[in-house]
């Protein structure tokens, strides 16, 4: 089987581009199949069942969905290959901008909307970084000059990266992402492999529950913040 | 330039010298939060004193800094060549709808325009989206579209990385929060011009001469009125784009002036497919090819008379302007006013 992994910030086109692209990879119905990681609640499992994809959800609640994923990750491939599936997505809304899930000789995929602002890019970390292909969305509502930018500004952080402009709703540019799936390899378990980068070290009182403000009420992985004379 | 130059600059060059003769290399620096390490020092030297958690926060030791260092100045080096030297594209014709089979074979050349006419559904984006994909029989269609008279591999349709299609249509805004000015130097930056101030210039003028009403640089390019987007992006695409193909879907109605918005990118030495259901565009082309059940049924060569009747299209299209503008002025409409 082969896994893919996709990822990007909120609202960014992450299930439009799956969609389209199981459409136009041509695979046997209910041979490509879908898990969806996401924090509190989401509504994408509806548009997976509406178009036929074998979907599950997970909810990672208090704890970071990146943390979640790793840890749910090589079950999710067991589930996988246990349903027969060809190919298994996954779907993760990157929120903190500091964790992504992509894993060592695993194909990657970050979507992004170029309606995000010309600099989001940059501030983006590993999630954008360590793609393998990002997948540029709503190109449609915005200008070429602005794609282009965007595309210059994708490129500054992740010279390496395939750029590729999908519509989410029309799926143009859907087919040559598929061409680019070609290259993900066959997997039967994730046991040993590695993630690209370090999940955070997110050990705080926060972390553990803490609501109080102050500087008593703050233990553990700290990091504060300098604040200069101007 | 090979990685073993690039190194060099990281390591023989103060950051000061690298910063003047490669400015690009300062945005590799605040992509990294480093925007104040000492400039007297080459980067090498320089990455010895910053704090190795900042550069942990971005998953990088000193060597991967230099590593990406060079990647990054590698990217950004204008290549000798350019990988999209296009002068002509051909069209082979697949299936429609009905999988019957569509009998053409169209080559195009820089500088001509092709109009696309047929119904809704006809499949005129499906067209445009083989083309922008460089279909090689595996689209919905079948069809193929050589390069310069060659089929091209995965690998050299990969490399095209986006880059062979610009598109235009009528319902892109832009949104970055920038002033014309501002935004055209960034457009400029991102294309690593070197001419990028006189390239800037003339985008600008010629964006105002299409426009119906003109604009400054200091203008916030989302201030802009529809018809002065248009005008800026036509005129950005002319002249900033290095896409050699733009398709331009339905721009009937941006309050420019069309045709010679067309001719300015056909005088760049680029190939443009215009999907329209305009007569003043449809006719202002080259040729015009028509679309039916998914498939290309005819492509008609715009002949005399046709080209004859565009003036009288033409009148008629100004009539209507006119019209326009005196109900933008808030006058009155007469009877008088249709017989031009
Ligand atoms: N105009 C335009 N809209 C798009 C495009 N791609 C996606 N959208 C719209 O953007 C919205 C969000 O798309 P989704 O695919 O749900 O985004 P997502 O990343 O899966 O969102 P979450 O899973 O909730 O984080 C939807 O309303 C889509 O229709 C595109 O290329 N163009
Ligand atoms: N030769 C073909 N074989 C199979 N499907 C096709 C073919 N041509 C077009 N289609 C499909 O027909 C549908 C409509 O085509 P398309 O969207 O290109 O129409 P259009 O002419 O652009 O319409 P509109 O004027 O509304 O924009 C699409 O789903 C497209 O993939
Ligand atoms: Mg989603
Ligand atoms: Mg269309
Ligand atoms: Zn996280
Ligand atoms: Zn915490």
């Amino acid at each position: 089987m082969k896994l893919i992994t996709v990822a990007g910030p909120p609202s960014s086109g992450k299930t439009s581009v799956i969609i389209k692209l199981i459409e136009c990879m041509g695979l046997p119905k209910g041979s490509v199949g879908v898990v969806k990681f996401d924090c509190l609640n989401s509504f994408d499992n509806l548009r997976y069942k509406e178009a036929d994809i074998p979907i599950q959800t997970g909810f990672s609640g208090k704890i970071c969905p990146d943390h979640y994923f790793v840890s749910n990750i090589d079950d999710a491939v067991q589930w996988g290959m246990k349903l027969g599936f060809q190919m298994l997505i996954t779907e993760s809304a990157g929120l903190c901008n500091r964790c992504s899930p992509y894993i060592n000789g695993i194909f990657s995929i970050c979507v992004i909307d170029n309606l995000s602002g010309a600099n989001t890019p940059r501030k983006i970390g590993p999630l954008l970084k360590l793609a393998d292909v990002v997948a540029v969305t709503k190109g449609d509502i915005v200008s070429q000059a602005e794609r282009e930018v965007f595309a210059f500004n994708i490129k500054q952080v992740n010279a390496s990266a395939k750029v590729i402009f999908v519509n989410g709703i029309t799926g143009q540019g859907s087919f040559i992402l598929s061409k680019y799936l070609q290259q993900a390899r066959d997997i039967q378990t994730l046991r040993d492999m590695k993630l690209r980068f370090t999940t955070p070290a997110a050990v705080c009182s926060y972390c553990t529950g803490e609501t109080r403000i102050g500087e008593s009420h703050q233990m553990g992985m700290m990091k504060k913040m300098e604040f200069k004379e101007l | 330039m090979i990685r073993q130059d690039f190194i060099a600059l990281a390591t023989d060059l103060s950051i000061e010298d690298l910063l003047l003769e490669y400015p690009i290399a300062s945005d590799f620096l605040a992509n990294l939060r480093l925007n104040s390490i000492p400039k007297q020092l080459s980067l090498s030297q320089a990455l010895e004193e910053v704090d190795e958690g900042i550069l942990q926060e971005f998953g990088l030791d000193k060597f991967g800094v230099l590593r990406s260092f060079c990647e990054f100045m590698e990217t950004f080096t204008p290549a000798e060549v350019s990988l999209h030297a296009l002068s002509s594209l051909t069209i082979i014709g697949g299936f429609n709808k009905s999988r019957e089979p569509e009998n053409i074979s169209l080559t195009i050349s820089c500088g001509e325009i092709i109009s696309i006419v047929g119904p809704t559904g006809s499949g005129k984006s499906r067209l445009l989206n083989d083309i922008e994909c460089v279909a090689q029989g595996d689209t919905p269609t079948g069809r193929r579209i050589l390069i310069n008279g060659a089929e091209l591999d995965d690998l050299q349709r990969f490399e095209m990385d986006g880059k062979l299609v610009a598109q235009l249509s009528q319902n892109m805004n832009f949104v970055m929060d920038l002033t014309v000015s501002e935004f055209l130097d960034m457009h400029a930056k991102s294309r690593l011009t070197t001419s990028a101030k006189q390239v800037v210039e003339k985008c600008f003028l010629c964006a105002n001469e299409l426009a119906g009403e003109k604009f400054m640089p200091d203008t916030k390019i989302t201030q802009l009125s529809g018809g002065q987007s248009r005008a800026l992006m036509i005129a950005d695409t002319a002249y900033m784009s290095n896409s050699p193909i733009v398709l331009i879907d339905e721009i009937e109605n941006a309050g420019i002036d069309r045709r010679q918005a067309i001719e300015l990118l056909s005088k760049r030495e680029k190939i443009i497919f215009v999907s329209t259901h305009d007569p003043l565009l449809a006719l202002s082309a080259d040729k015009r090819m028509v679309i039916k059940n998914g498939g290309i049924i005819k492509v008609l060569d715009i002949s005399d008379t046709e080209k004859q009747s565009l003036k009288a299209i033409e009148e008629l299209d100004n009539t209507l302007q006119k019209l326009r503008n005196r109900l933008r002025d808030g006058a009155q409409i007469t009877v008088d006013l249709l017989k031009s």
